[in-house]
């Protein structure tokens, strides 16, 4: 079915799984500034491809860092 | 005993030194509960990502403890009375870190680095995984 397709897109697999992948941490705003959109939302998972179960991880992550003004909660 | 990450941020016009002593407050009254502090880390003043109480900055201050919950509870009662602190968080962890925080590692790397902002947009390799962002804003 993706032969017939003109732009196959490879499947990405999750950036926190597997062998020496980044730690999911409030304090790293650097990675968590990945998963943000410009206007501080959290950016979905069938966007970023991260996991279910990491994405709960994440999401709580970004919340925390929000918490202790380190992400912002909107951008005007 | 359990473990904790505590990070606190203090006003943005005191010093440094009287961030230390508010420090030393905080670690005193964990340890007189019969705690005590794995690690302290002061982050320097930061920029907020938003105003708190109508400051743009903050000390900010980690603390890494392994306490009972009743020295937690004291401490936080006292940050919570405490006109310098802003805010603070507490959260329970299954280990405390290791050396420094991924913050402090972060400024040596930036500090190394002679200037910023060669690469305006973040790092190439990340537009393809960014698509439209309009659809979610």
């Amino acid at each position: 079915m993706a032969a017939r397709r003109p732009f196959f897109r490879r499947r990405k697999t999750c950036p926190f799984s597997g062998e020496n992948s980044p730690k999911i941490d409030y304090k790293d705003v650097k990675l968590l500034q990945k998963y943000v959109s410009e206007r501080g939302k959290i950016v979905p998972s069938r966007i970023t491809a991260v996991s279910a179960k990491k994405q709960r991880e994440l999401a709580k992550a970004i919340k925390r860092a929000r918490n202790v003004a380190l992400l912002p909660f909107i951008v005007q | 005993m359990a473990l904790y990450e505590h990070v606190f941020l203090a006003r943005q016009d005191i010093s440094a030194s009287q961030v230390e002593s508010i420090t030393a407050d905080f670690s005193k009254v964990i340890e007189e509960n019969g705690g005590k502090i794995a690690k302290n880390e002061y982050w320097g003043l930061k920029n907020l990502a938003y105003k708190i109480k109508k400051n743009r900055k903050g000390h900010y201050v980690l603390l890494n403890i392994d306490a009972p919950h009743a020295a937690i509870a004291e401490m936080e009662r006292q940050a919570r009375l405490h006109e310098d602190v802003m805010r603070f968080m507490t959260i329970r962890v299954e280990e405390l870190e290791e050396g420094q925080s991924i913050v402090l590692r972060s400024k040596a790397d930036r500090d190394r680095r002679p200037a910023r902002g060669e690469r305006p947009g973040g790092p190439r390799g990340e537009r393809s995984e960014r698509p439209a962002r309009k659809e979610f804003n």
